[in-house]
């Protein structure tokens, strides 16, 4: 019974937890030749969401691609919240998505129509984004795989890279946090309900809005948070900026349910690695439960948009994100660097 | 008393953790229940899982890609240190998606005075249900119940206690001038409104 395969049990990791860790990456690819360019403005070095190519003084060209192995069982919802998440890397730089391409992995046990779904998802996540899907590559493999290479375009002046925040700034997240031990406890068949349809709801929205909104605003610097969790992008932020980031534990939205789930130890093995990562840059001020800390860790599929901009303006820019997403709130504030990266408070 | 192995090596997360718990509660009497995995995260998270439940643990590697963790599992009837909201997976019967609206500060259409005192009754009998609602959301001059000076408040305050999610329209309060007012649970907004009432299972309307 073909049918019958639930998808993500032919997946060894689930979603962004999937990730190689961020340190392992950044290992392998020391001394590559590469050829400089003065056009290319982000680049790998940059550990950002995305590259960007300045192709004239209006338009700049950004790149990306993300996929992963399915994360739910609904292979539209599979295929919807992989392009969410793909097509995230393009808001996350200020930019709007244009043109993408299907990157697909059948595995053995695969109805066709399952296929179709999956593709359904992605092709509905790519209309509303407002970009074409104009091809791709299919092959076979052992596991389902699906995602997305996009290219999208912004003014090159208004690029938002992952190394801009200023110390002042106030730090707005656009979704709550938890959804990579939740949909571990998925995959065990400990969730289930209101609070899997709410991950799942959350997972499959685009920050379309949230970027439409943000634009408006003085940002100084935005990421998405995504695999490397809150804590291993707040890094990146903190590191690229050359600032520290306080993160405000009380404030930061996050599904309770997570709370419970990684207390009982349902935490996915992309958190373990993401604490790895970024432990060693993170002062824990005062009394932080360990469930919590995992929160942090937890890897993020599709997760919001992390965005720094002058404290004057944030609440402005969260009452209006908020009606947009309602779960969004403000994390933590930044500072001059100090002897730390990542204050946790 | 019993004591048990599981082997969950070759298991993927979260397996390890989910056979440890199905075999820890079927140990009623309580015993050691030994648990193999393949690698350190299991056995992280097995810890979390032990610390959870209140059993002591240790952990120690036996080979290359294999690991044991052994915890002391209480008896069933002895008291369970952990947290509140244990079994958070299972549904709790109380509160599957009730969600109640209290539209105005009134019951029904007719005498005000009458209309009020009918409020408070229900809020009141509210707090007496087997089955308490999920939700409790007040807008319009429903505002008024969860503000300030309200006969409601303390009915609304145990039902909180309860864990009973109680919200108040941001919007209203602002148009009665009652924003400084609120006495009781939080502040929603029109989505938030229409997302609980999409997601409830069932409404109910004074």
């Amino acid at each position: 019974m073909e049918t019958e395969v639930r998808l993500t049990k032919l997946a060894s990791c689930a979603g962004c937890g999937a990730k190689l860790g961020a340190g392992t990456l950044a290992q392998m690819l020391e001394g590559f030749r590469a050829h400089s360019d003065p056009r290319l403005i982000v680049g790998y070095d940059k550990s950002d969401d995305a590259s960007v190519y300045v192709i004239n003084e209006d338009t700049a060209l950004i790149q990306t691609t993300d996929f992963f192995p399915p994360i739910v069982d609904d292979p539209y919802l599979y295929g919807r919240i992989a392009a969410v998440n793909a097509l995230s890397d393009i808001y996350a730089m200020g930019g709007e998505p244009r043109l993408a391409l299907n990157i697909l992995c059948v595995a053995e046990g695969m109805a066709d129509e399952t296929v179709r779904e999956i593709l359904r998802g992605g092709y509905d996540a790519a209309y509303e984004a407002g970009a074409i899907i104009t091809g791709g590559h299919t092959i076979r493999g052992a596991e389902p795989i699906y995602g997305l290479a996009v290219s999208g375009f912004a003014h090159p002046d208004r690029v938002l890279t992952n190394s801009g925040a200023k110390p002042g700034d106030a730090l707005i997240l656009t979704k709550p946090l938890g959804v990579g031990i939740m949909t571990t406890a998925a995959k065990a068949d400990m969730l289930e309900g209101e609070a899997l349809t709410r991950i799942h709801r959350q997972m499959a929205t685009l920050n379309k809005a949230a970027r439409d909104i943000m634009i408006r605003y003085p940002v100084n610097s935005c990421t998405d948070v995504t695999g490397f969790a809150l804590l291993g992008h707040s890094y990146e932020m903190a590191q690229g900026s050359g600032c520290s980031i306080h993160l405000t534990v009380g404030s930061i939205p996050y599904h309770e349910e997570a709370l419970e789930l990684a207390s009982m130890g349902l935490v996915p093995e992309g958190a373990y690695r993401n604490r790895a990562y970024a432990q060693a840059a993170v002062q824990v001020c005062g009394d932080i439960p360990l469930a919590m800390q995992d929160i942090l860790y937890d890897p993020q599929t599709s997760g919001g948009l992390l965005i720094a901009l002058p404290q004057e303006a944030a609440q402005d820019c969260l009452r209006e994100i908020r009606a947009a997403c309602p779960g969004a709130g403000i994390v933590g504030y930044v500072t001059k660097k100090q002897e730390h990266d990542i204050y946790l408070e | 008393m019993m004591n048990r192995t599981v082997d969950a090596r070759g298991l993927a997360c979260p397996l390890p953790v989910v056979n440890a718990k199905k075999a820890a509660e079927e140990m009623t009497d309580g015993g050691v229940l030994t648990v193999l995995v393949d690698n350190a995260i299991a056995v992280q998270n097995l810890q979390r899982f032990a610390a959870h439940k209140g059993y002591e643990a240790a952990a120690e590697k036996r080979a290359e890609k294999e690991y044991a963790v052994v915890m002391t599992v209480g008896a069933a009837a002895d008291a369970q240190p952990a947290p509140p909201q244990e079994e958070a997976c299972a549904p709790d019967s109380r509160r599957r998606g009730m969600l109640v609206a209290l539209t105005a500060n009134v019951m029904g259409t007719g005498d005000e005075k009458l209309g009020r005192a009918l409020m408070k009754a229900f809020v009141f009998a509210l707090t007496k249900q087997d089955q308490l609602p999920e939700t409790i959301l007040c807008y319009n001059s429903g505002a008024y119940l969860t503000c300030e000076g309200a006969d409601t408040l303390e009915d609304l305050r145990a039902l909180e206690a309860e864990g009973v999610t109680v919200l108040t329209c941001g919007t209203c309060l602002d148009f009665y001038g009652l924003k400084d007012k609120l006495a009781v649970g939080g502040v929603t907004n029109m989505y938030d409104i229409v997302e609980r009432m999409e997601a409830a299972s069932s409404i109910v309307r004074p």
